[in-house]
């Protein structure tokens, strides 16, 4: 167990690696740091003297290292636009990426781990046919245009709920958050629903494929022989079993919720990192993407991690498995 | 019991080995005539093709030609409206853009950049797949790798990355065919690896059998026995992949396009008129977006359709 | 003459397919009595596990009883409540499916299956269930059951596996246990230990037995009558000495003839020639004919039922003495 994990955690710092030398590759190469500090007019002498007060002269490597040090001490530098430390912004905008990403996330899992159940086992009803098709048509819709639709539909016709934006927040500490508000909370429905639909979608068709593909096995069979009530088994042994794959898939699915929350803040102009993000690669703002891609691959990784040992911890056979091969 | 359900004619289940070459024979197209939903995706599909390839016939006017557009005929609604105006059947935009005219010149962009981000998709990963299951050991470990990080982030994500980096490379000289080329790029390197995967796996199955072993000791060069005797096993999961993804690739395009990272104004694909029509979504003018978004919306149904349809007809267990 | 435990009178399982209806069982007819073990053996597909299946009524759709009736202990139970069937499956009747490495759901430990079991179908508290539990692990040969009844299913081994699986048949002592292929998925070093195992329990408790098997040296050495089955029909049954040593039907004679002897005076084994006949083709008359080296005109046409000679009972038309006549 303690070497599986040892294991695994060397291979996420090879990854985050990896992806801060593509980061770092970016930050210093695709835009050229000396042209967005200096004016244009600048002297090629006084390029000369910044060029040497950031470091550009030192050796490649030299500079990774001093990169990933200050990434490491979340210093990503100034953004090109704002003027700004891009840790700064960036942290400002995390809590409510975080709010929206868990929200959506909580959404997902719960009508998409009932509806799947239910599609499951009542697989050639009415509704759950119905319910197969308008998943199809969900995963097929783009996200943004479910999102504006929502708008239109909420916001333009009905004026129920505001069109954008993160309503009041509260500060806590240096966390703001829109969970403590009436605005806030309505601000909030939307953009979940959007985010969540497809991890709902998905969820629901992957606890349906693999719920018909449990009760197929012959350890259900061997419970129905052993007189079980069909509630244990279907919400005892089938559901237990199909969950631990579907967790897994699930757990994976909240790092690219955070992902497409770049498409959903972009429509309801919420004031997370997608949005600073979209908006750095239209402005070209090398350092923020930079570090969004950091900042978000940390989040991934870290996720992958923690799901990784926990499926070990919840299925017995990779559990002795692991602590066989220690 | 394992018996128990043995009866014959009921277990649809095919046999694995060389199933590509037979389902394509008959057991695909029989099935094909009897799934209504497959047909109907399939024309849909097919309709789609042929008015995107045919838009210049079919449009009032050339949408990306700022010549023919009138600002006299700015924001018509739809024909059957009270104010609606002829020639405008879908109404028009505020530059009085003829909305179905830029929905067909749309969607030539919109599945030009599909397909091309597709192939370009399908041609790394194939030659990647194959390079690492042929040769196996450092390579293989190398291009496994790489696939498996790059598959823990989400493909919009990477397009965006890469669109980001190559607009600063070219310090935002972009005009509209080189923003389609970075599109097919962007998309090409988002969605790779699962080709890769598919085809590493054939190859790792095939390399074992004898006649490849055959082909070998008879000299055939290794690029030759993989072109001819191995990649064939693999074209049908392929297939499946590539008719997925395409829907995968248009929402791609459209998504980045709708982020304003995409094509510009001024060569509109379905996002990109997305994009304009979302500002006028509060005051009124519903056309604008709503026929493209239409459009949009039912192309990727039915591309889905048709891949799912496919991916069960060729293989249950792709899934 | 008491009841028996497992009566079947004229079971019939139909399959509907696209291409009609199929009849995977067709007029089964047999008893089980008190601390019997009743071999059914066959080739794949002739039935036997489905005959198995309709006891416990868990014949998958779309194959359902079409008709006959099934008595447990004179009550008969085909035509229960799916609840009420329920209730009888694991308590009165205890099944042993084939692979026991996929008979176990590997997220739970095996006592929480034992003890889950038990509670299904006994009154008892969770601390007795589970002495129960370790008493069920030790009396099938478990070493150390009060540790081992934590342990997951893939701790153990194939052989120890099974023992387990039939610890779960007959938790709640049952009258009857369905044994379908035990050993079929084992190595032949273990599957003398797993039948001895039943065949103990089964005459330990009383229990009659009904072991569905292709293997003919398990039959002969553990049952005390046997049913050969054929195309989904019983072809002939009887006590199993007379059976194995002097087989009526010319299916069981072809059968016995694929057994091999120590002694070996048979210089070849026998083979039957072709092939059991698909469901969706089974030939008019008897369903064996077109094998059959024995085959006569009736046998084309007309079906033949089971008719008894002597201990045994078989369904050919050689031993009908009406046709015999006309033959000859």
């Amino acid at each position: 167990m303690l070497a599986f994990t040892l294991r695994r955690v060397l291979q996420a710092i090879g990854v985050m690696i990896v992806v801060g030398a593509l980061s770092f590759t970016m930050f210093r190469f695709a835009g050229d740091p000396i042209s967005q500090i200096v004016s244009q007019d600048a002297s090629s002498a006084e390029r000369a003297e910044i060029r040497k007060s950031l470091g550009l002269d030192d050796p490649v490597l030299v500079q990774f290292g001093r990169y990933f040090i200050n990434a490491a001490r979340f210093d990503f530098g100034m953004s090109y636009r704002f003027r700004e430390p891009v840790a700064k912004l960036l942290l400002e905008r995390m809590p409510a990426t975080l709010e929206l990403a868990t929200c959506a996330t909580v959404l997902a899992m719960t009508l998409g781990i009932l509806l799947g159940v239910y599609t499951a086992l009542r697989r050639n009803s009415f509704l759950a046919t119905l319910l197969s098709a308008v998943s199809l048509i969900g995963i097929s819709l783009p996200t943004f245009l479910i999102g504006i639709l929502l708008i239109y539909l909420f916001a333009v016709v009905l004026g129920w709920l505001p069109s954008y934006g993160r309503g009041d927040t509260v500060r806590l500490g240096w966390w703001t958050t829109g969970l403590l508000t009436t605005s806030g909370l309505k601000s909030l429905i939307m953009p979940s629903i959007t985010l969540g639909l497809f991890q709902m979608t998905l969820i629901m068709r992957l606890v349906r494929a693999e719920m018909l593909e449990v009760l197929r096995t012959d350890y259900i069979r061997f419970a129905r022989a052993r007189g079980l009530t069909t509630r244990a088994i279907h919400f005892g042994h089938a559901l237990k079993n199909t969950l631990v794959p579907v967790i897994t898939v699930a757990g994976l699915q909240f790092g690219s919720v955070i992902a497409f929350a770049i498409i959903t803040e972009t429509v309801f102009q919420w004031p997370g990192m997608g949005l600073l993000f979209v908006q750095a690669v239209q402005n070209v703002d090398i350092p923020i993407m930079a570090a969004y891609l950091l900042v978000v691959s940390l989040i991934f990784v870290t996720i992958n991690l923690i799901v990784d040992i926990l499926y070990t911890l919840v299925d017995p056979r990779l559990h002795a498995g692991a602590a066989r091969r220690t | 019991m394992t018996e128990m359900l043995a009866p014959d004619g009921l277990d649809p289940a095919t046999p694995r080995a060389g199933w590509a070459a037979r389902a394509l024979d008959s057991d695909v197209f029989y099935a094909f005539r009897r799934s209504p939903l497959a047909i109907g995706a399939a024309i849909v599909t097919l309709a789609f093709f042929a008015v995107a390839i045919f838009a210049p016939l079919l449009a009032v006017q050339n949408p990306f030609d700022p010549a023919q557009l009138e600002l006299l005929n700015s924001r018509i609604p739809p024909l059957w409206s009270a104010d609606g105006q002829a020639p405008f059947l879908l109404g028009s935009d505020e530059q009085g853009r003829d909305v179905l005219s830029a929905i067909l010149y749309g969607l030539r962009i919109s599945l030009l950049v599909g397909v091309l981000g597709v192939g370009l998709a399908a041609a790394i990963g194939i030659v990647l797949g194959l390079v690492a299951g042929y040769f196996g050991g450092v390579i293989d470990t190398v291009i496994m790798r790489i696939a498996d990080v790059q598959l823990t982030f989400p493909a919009i994500l990477i397009a965006l990355m890469i669109d980001g980096v190559v607009k600063s490379a070219l310090s935002n000289r972009l005009d509209e065919r080189t923003m389609l080329a970075v599109l097919v790029l962007s998309i090409g390197l988002s969605f790779w690896v699962q080709y890769a995967r598919t085809v590493r796996g054939s190859v790792m199955v095939e390399r074992t059998k004898d006649y490849v072993a055959a082909a070998q000791l008879i000299g055939l060069p290794s690029w030759t026995i993989m072109r001819r005797h191995v990649l064939p096993n693999a074209m049908g999961p392929v297939l499946v992949i590539a008719t997925i993804n395409l829907a995968l690739a248009i929402l791609t395009e459209a998504t980045l396009s709708f982020l304003g990272s995409g094509m510009p104004e001024t060569m509109p694909s379905l996002g990109t008129l997305i994009r304009i029509g979302n500002n006028y979504l509060f005051s009124g003018e519903w056309w604008v977006i709503a026929f493209p978004g239409l459009a949009l919306a039912t192309l990727i149904l039915a591309i889905n359709l048709l891949g799912d349809w496919l991916r069960d007809a060729l293989n249950p267990k792709l899934r | 003459m008491t009841e028996p435990v497992l009566s079947v009178r004229d079971l019939r399982v139909e399959f509907d397919s696209r291409r009609g209806t199929l009849r995977a069982i067709d007029g089964v007819s047999f008893e089980i009595a008190r601390g019997e073990v009743l071999g059914v053996v066959g080739e794949s597909g002739a039935g036997k596990s489905v005959t198995g299946a309709a006891v416990i009524g868990l014949i998958d759709p779309p194959g359902r009883i079409a008709g006959g009736e099934i008595k447990l202990s004179g009550r008969r139970i085909d035509d229960l409540p799916p609840e009420e069937l329920r209730r009888i499956r694991g308590k009165r009747i205890g099944v042993i499916f084939q692979d026991p490495l996929t008979s176990l759901n590997p997220l739970y430990r095996i006592g929480d299956q034992l003890t889950e079991t038990i509670r299904t179908h006994l009154p008892l508290s969770p601390s007795a269930a589970r002495q129960r539990a370790i008493d069920l692990l030790a009396e099938v040969g478990i070493p150390a059951p009060e540790k081992r009844i934590d342990a997951y299913p893939h701790e153990f081994s194939g052989g120890m596996r099974q023992r387990v699986v039939i610890a779960l048949a007959i938790c709640a002592e049952p009258e009857l246990i369905i044994a379908d292929e035990p050993t079929t998925a084992l190595d032949v070093s273990v599957q003398a230990q797993i039948i001895a195992l039943i065949k103990r329990l089964g005459r330990d408790h009383g229990t009659a037995v009904m072991l569905v098997t292709h293997d003919m040296g398990v039959i002969a050495e553990t049952c005390d009558r046997v049913a050969v089955m054929y195309s989904g029909r019983i072809a002939e049954i009887g006590p199993v000495r007379d059976v194995v040593q002097e087989p009526l039907h010319p299916y069981a004679k072809g059968l016995m003839g694929a057994i091999p002897t120590l002694a070996g005076d048979a210089p070849r084994l026998a083979q039957i020639p072709g092939a059991m006949p698909r469901l969706s083709a089974i030939p008019p008359g008897c369903a064996f004919h077109p094998r059959c080296d024995y085959a006569f005109g009736r046998c084309r046409i007309e079906r033949p039922e089971p008719l008894q000679h002597g201990t045994q009972q078989v369904a050919c038309h050689l031993f009908d003495a009406h046709s015999t006549e006309h033959a000859a």
